[in-house]
């Protein structure tokens, strides 16, 4: 499901409210069928510009099973089962080759990988995705994309992605979730790529191309008068 | 007769080493090495260098004030350390605000410590002492102080190093998993100003990074798993504080030189020896079996 809007629309306050990072300040809100509390384990969270925060003093492992036991407080060791949880989460998201090398020494798409893992290791039926996108080429762009339509699949995880750009997640988006004229939508996608909704969201001429063979865009309408 | 004169061979340096002071400042030292060490690693991540360095100057002033009003040293140190890391801890968790928190009230630490020195008319040795550290100098009741904080930061930090380490590295992620990432970072600089208090006091305000950043900087080129820089960077803060003694009582010459000199040297040879830094390129785009075709396809 895409959270869609202009810059401040609230795409990222609306995750923070369902993490119950932030208090609502008016109305209800209810995530998985409960009031929103920190610390909810059945919420994986990638948050945005992730990996900018971490350098080089954590190894990829190590960071996905923080996800799992991060929280406890004493001395213990890993337990052999959190161990091969952890392994079981890089393996989904193909991360295992790299696993014990540190966070900094990776690309943008292999981050994205980890962070991923990390939000799955604890079996989360919810993953709040926050531009996880952003930065990545094409290549990595599609490859998460697939690896996110997957795990929808396979887990029946309901998957939440603020994303911009749309395009390169319409293969993999069942709805929309938009807030316009200050109230809350929730559509299907198609419904949600059409060129008079998005220009009236984005305030800006946006054009909704399909081509041929079924493919959907969604394209800036404005062109240089230049060129 | 030259100054340098004062530079020479000790032939007696093993006796001088079981003297009763040395034994003192080798017990000290190793007190002071061990909380440091462990600390290091949080330093580094939540980068709180410029605080670690800012607090070893907040403790100037609670070192010249306690001269003015007669009372211990260390206690004075002690409530500045704490004060200044509890009110630079209040500041959040974003690093510009910290940072100019941090740098104004060490200003304002260093302006009451010059005007306490100078009310106290303390004498040119005390100050020096308290800037470059006497480990030589160490009493039997600094060292049951010593004992005190080192057993309670490494009970403190065994208990709360995991939420720590998520806190410290993942800020984020700690905080929607529930993780109490606010009071974990104040806690965490209670600890830095009872380590800072000892370490001022061993190598002084000025060279305190030789203890508290270069050996934790030193193992994390060698290793990232935190468990492992912690041992690795204890090791390093004792030997040089062990080595850096034996080479003063050999030569006659301040501890404080030769502990950060040994630190300094073991990061240098780390350093060259792990060399430039590395970043993984993805995997070649075409896979090895369709060598015509994207991967994947």
């Amino acid at each position: 499901m895409g959270v869609i809007g202009p810059n401040g629309a609230g795409k990222t306050t609306m995750f923070q409210l369902a993490l119950g990072l932030l208090p609502a300040a008016s109305g209800r809100l209810e995530v998985l069928g409960a009031p929103p509390r920190r610390g909810n384990r059945r919420i994986g969270y990638v948050p945005q510009n992730y990996t900018a925060a971490l350098g080089e003093a954590i190894r990829c492992r190590d960071l996905v099973t923080l996800g799992l036991t991060g929280g406890r407080f004493g001395l213990r060791r890993t337990t052999p089962a959190e161990r091969a949880r952890v392994d079981r989460a890089l393996e989904r998201v193909d991360a295992l080759a790299y696993a014990d090398r540190r966070m900094s020494e990776l690309s943008g798409g292999q981050q994205q990988r980890v962070a991923i893992a990390q939000a799955i290791v604890d079996d989360a039926e919810l993953l709040l995705l926050d531009e996880p996108l952003a930065n990545l080429d094409l290549r990595n762009q599609q490859e998460i994309v697939r690896l996110l339509g997957d795990l929808h699949r396979e887990r029946n995880v309901t998957i939440m992605i603020v994303a911009h750009d749309l395009n390169p997640l319409l293969p993999v988006l069942t709805d929309a979730v938009y807030l316009l004229d200050a109230h809350p939508h929730h559509d299907a996608i198609g419904e949600v790529v059409q060129e008079e909704l998005l220009t009236h969201l984005y305030g800006t001429p946006v054009g909704v191309v399909r081509t041929a063979q079924g493919d959907l865009f969604t394209r800036a309408a404005w062109r240089d008068p230049q060129r | 007769m030259t100054a340098l004169a004062a530079v020479q061979f000790q032939s007696d340096w093993l006796q001088i080493l079981s003297s009763p002071f040395m034994r003192h400042a080798l017990v000290g030292g190793s007190l002071v090495a061990v909380a440091a060490g462990l600390l290091g690693y949080f330093v580094i991540t939540r980068q709180n260098a410029f605080a670690a360095h800012a607090l070893a100057h907040i403790g100037f002033p609670g070192a010249t004030g306690a001269i003015l009003v007669g009372a211990p040293v260390t206690l004075g140190l002690t409530v500045f350390c704490v004060a200044g890391g509890v009110l630079i801890g209040l500041f959040g968790r974003r690093v510009a605000d910290r940072e100019m928190a941090t740098g104004t009230i060490l200003a304002l630490a260093t302006a009451l410590g010059v005007l306490f020195a100078s009310l106290a008319s303390a004498n040119a040795g005390t100050t020096t002492s308290v800037l470059f550290g006497n480990l030589l100098a160490i009493s039997r009741n600094q060292l049951m102080v010593f004992a005190v904080f080192t057993v309670a930061v490494v009970g403190t930090l065994a208990f709360l190093a995991r939420p720590l380490v998520f806190a410290s590295v993942d800020p984020e992620v700690a905080e929607a998993r529930g993780v109490p990432v606010r009071a974990l970072g104040l806690a965490f600089v209670v600890l830095l100003a009872l380590t800072i208090t000892m370490a001022v006091q061993v190598v002084g305000t000025l060279l305190l990074f030789a203890l508290v950043v270069t050996p934790a900087a030193t193992a994390l080129r060698l290793t990232a798993r935190p468990p492992v820089v912690a041992a690795v960077a204890v090791s390093l803060a004792l030997g040089s504080v062990w080595g850096g003694l034996v080479l003063s009582a050999m030569v006659n010459l301040p501890p404080s030189f030769f502990i950060v000199s040994l630190a300094v040297l073991s990061w240098l040879v780390v350093l060259g020896l792990t060399g430039g830094r590395r970043q993984a390129a993805d995997p070649p785009l075409v896979d090895a079996h369709h060598p015509h075709r994207p991967a994947g396809t």
